[in-house]
């Protein structure tokens, strides 16, 4: 039988298991929303923006390990959509954007809601078609979902001019694809893994670095039996949290600019670092030239093109990180035994030497301005049991957030790590509650990167999904003023925004619940009452405005010289400031 | 280092701004790109000239290799090659300089393939170096205008191989 390209575009989601798309309609996708207007079986999110459709479909991908899909119109629905394509294609997130595009004839012609779809979204998808016929239609998008899921996972497009949303063609959905230039690499090389079995019950003072990859190849529990196995301490990537258990005793957290005073010393000082599906970004080496100095580098990564591009690797295996950890385990299973555990007791103590020297810290006073470490420890403590999904927009909120929300398991972490896409955490959370509807679905925003992407409220408040966000509200863009603090000798050019909107009563305006934690005393009650709300809640939570993220490298700093505390000059600076500091004598509720 | 990269693509819309795109983005040199269908007209065969050490060596046709639409990449510097250019130039010729202009094309095997009263067309295929010469030697007489093709190269093939392959030919 002949369908309409719109009627092939459907069908194939079907085929490809897709329950939701998050969308926004415009002159030339009419046909294919005119279609999905009259089925059931797919859910239609729409979005206020592209750029929310776009992140939203991310949000979904990184919950459920699956496609994201988002469709947009031609022109300014593709230009607003390419945050999200970036931002996904930096941090390997599966997901196909479907746009609509002038009709063929009419291509090139400077049409109305005419873009070059195809050259603006080049540099930054995975790939990208155009469909010119719709007989290509079907295995088009077939190709599409492949790309997306397999190898390193990424954003793929699909531009479908109006003509072919509306010609005929006889639809058959192939089942297999293949694709001859396309061959991503599954297995290691065997020589290579043996090798690093070697080197791996030999050394003394090995590390694990595990990233984002960890979790698209769903290798967290062969990542788990290799630790305890080889007695190995753990250090996780922004986009590896939840690869390991955070509250493993294994586990030093997360390492990089931000990370903990025990996971940067331990890669500094290690003789072996193992990375599994990270990339050695440089927010993780700092300076390149000092970076872990005494160590042998094994790299386990599907994309070789991650491998030796920044630092230099010793033992490479080109594979997915499941099936390599496996071959990896099956070696290591019949030669480990005691010896590694007695052999790794010096770099255990001192492991825990610098886990008491520097533990993460902050002081609040009980009745002094609340500190925003605080209020994720508390979200944190009340909502672990409840196995929540937890997005996060991008700034000092976001570090606190990866420092203090130990996630247990994979796929519960929401975050912009390579692009850095302030706005990103609040559609991401909304593309995560759309997958999982019954679960709690958390985003830690700032006060700054909320109203990137506030309009979505709406969506949230029509498509009921009961997102609860934690806007950690210092009316700055606390993480420039940060930098602005520490290396531009304290002058806030464009960093204060002075006000902010009144988060309670926007919460209200859009439909939803909004409320405010206005002293540490109040924050259990309001957070518990927000997790009790089935309904979208901004939680609004004035903070001490000049808090920092530490311990940080400073950008192009050593690993191993972190700053720990803000410098003398800066905390006079701060005493004057008008908040009240803690004092020593203040009751600590948490150190 | 000059390498010489030899790219088997597929032969399709969009292709080589893929590959371009890859260099431009990544910072990547360009010295010169040539392109043209293969005897399989489904593919095209892309010579591209580059510099960079090892690491960005490495880099570039690791990233060539990621591209969805790139079947092949060779790094010709990895062992022995041949390579050629084609140069079209037009140079002016005053009465007293046209047998000079000759006498030069004949020293490079050159051709004259235009030729009005004022001026004669060359052209001249051969390494970068003789290209070179020509030019150097022809400027003097006034160039009009010049035009290369970029490098296109292939890999030497080995003594042994090549008589293998003959055979295996000839039996077919």
């Amino acid at each position: 039988m002949k369908l309409t390209g719109a009627e092939i575009l459907i069908e194939c989601l079907k085929r490809e298991g897709v329950k939701t798309v998050f969308a926004l309609p415009g002159g030339v996708v009419l046909k294919i929303f005119d279609m999905l207007h009259q089925q059931k079986d797919i859910e239609v999110v729409l979005t206020r923006h592209e750029q929310g459709a776009g992140h939203m479909a991310e949000g979904y991908a990184k919950a459920t390990g699956k496609a994201g899909v988002c469709l947009v119109t031609s022109g300014p629905g593709m230009t607003n959509v390419i945050t999200a394509l970036a931002d996904a294609y930096m941090d390997s997130v599966p997901m196909v954007c479907f746009t609509g595009q002038v009709p063929t004839s009419l291509i090139g012609n400077d049409a109305f809601q005419e873009a070059d779809n195809i050259g603006l979204s080049r540099p930054c998808t995975k790939y990208n078609f155009l469909v010119k016929n719709v007989a290509d239609l079907a295995t088009t998008i077939k190709e599409a979902f492949y790309i997306a899921t397999t190898g390193r996972p990424g954003p793929v497009l699909v531009d479908i001019p109006k003509d072919v949303s509306m010609d005929k063609a006889e639809f058959t959905y192939p089942s297999s694809v293949a694709i001859r230039s396309y061959n991503p690499v599954y297995e290691g090389n065997k020589w290579q893994i043996k090798q690093a079995a070697e080197a791996m019950t030999k050394a003394k003072k090995p590390i694990l670095y595990v990233g984002g990859g960890v979790i698209f190849s769903g290798a967290s529990h062969e990542l788990l039996e290799l630790a305890e196995l080889t007695h190995m301490p753990v250090d996780m990537t922004l986009m590896g949290l939840g690869a390991f258990p955070g509250e493993h005793p294994q586990s030093l957290g997360m390492l990089g600019m931000h990370g903990t005073y025990c996971a940067n010393m331990a890669m500094h000082y290690s003789d072996l670092v193992v990375a599994i599906g990270a990339r050695f970004d440089d927010r993780v080496t700092g300076k390149v030239s000092e970076f872990c100095p005494h160590a042998k580098v094994i790299h386990i990564d599907i994309d070789p093109t991650s491998i030796r591009k920044n630092v230099n690797v010793d033992i490479p295996i080109v594979g997915d990180c499941k099936t390599v950890l496996r071959e990896l385990l099956q070696i290591l299973r019949a030669t480990v035994n005691g010896d590694q555990r007695e052999l790794r007791k010096p770099w255990w103590n001192q492991l825990h030497e610098w886990q008491q020297a520097n533990p993460l810290a902050y002081q609040q006073a009980a009745d002094g301005p609340t500190k925003p470490q605080y209020v994720i420890k508390r979200l944190y403590e009340l909502t672990k049991d409840l196995d929540p999904i937890v997005s996060t927009d991008v700034g000092q909120h976001q570090m606190w957030a990866a420092q203090y929300f130990k996630l247990a398991k994979p796929n519960r972490w929401l975050t912009s790590g390579g692009l850095g896409t302030m706005g990103f955490g609040f559609p991401a959370a909304m593309g995560a509650q759309a997958a999982f509807p019954g679960r709690l679905v958390l985003c830690i925003a700032g006060d700054g990167s909320i109203q990137m992407n506030m309009q979505e409220m709406a969506t949230a408040v029509v498509h009921k999904l009961p997102v609860k966000i934690i806007v950690l509200n210092n009316r700055f863009h606390g993480m420039v003023r940060q930098w602005q603090d520490l290396f531009y000798e304290g002058r806030y050019a464009s960093s204060d925004l002075e006000t902010t909107p009144d988060f309670v009563k926007l919460a209200e305006a859009y439909g939803a619940v909004g409320l405010r934690a206005s002293k540490p005393s109040e924050i259990d009650d309001v957070l518990k009452e927000a997790i009790a709300v089935n309904k979208p809640v901004i939680v609004d939570v004035p903070t001490y405005r000049y808090e920092n993220v530490y311990p940080m490298i400073p950008a192009g700093g050593c690993n191993h010289e972190m700053i720990l505390e803000d410098p003398p000059a800066l905390k006079n600076k701060q005493a004057g400031s008008g908040q009240v500091m803690p004092k020593d004598s203040d009751t600590i509720l948490t150190a | 280092m000059e390498h010489i990269i030899s790219i088997t693509v597929e032969n399709k819309f969009g292709s080589l701004s893929r590959v371009a795109g890859l260099f431009s983005g990544r910072g990547f040199n360009i010295e010169s790109l040539s392109v043209a269908p293969t005897l399989d007209p489904s593919m095209s065969q892309m010579t591209i000239v580059t510099s960079g050490d090892d690491r960005i060596i490495e880099q570039i046709v690791k990233q060539l290799n990621k591209l969805i639409d790139v079947i092949k990449v060779v790094d010709l510097n990895e062992s022995d090659f041949v390579s050629r250019e084609t140069a079209l130039i037009k140079v002016h010729t005053r009465p007293e300089d046209r047998a000079e202009a000759l006498r030069i094309a004949d020293i490079f095997r050159a051709n004259v393939i235009d030729s009005t009263p004022a001026t004669y067309t060359i052209e001249v295929t051969g390494d970068p170096h003789k290209i070179e010469a020509i030019i150097n030697l022809l400027q003097p007489l006034g160039i009009k205008e010049l035009t290369r093709t970029g490098r296109v190269a292939v890999a030497r093939e080995s003594i042994r191989s090549t008589s293998l392959q003959t055979k295996k030919v000839a039996r077919e």
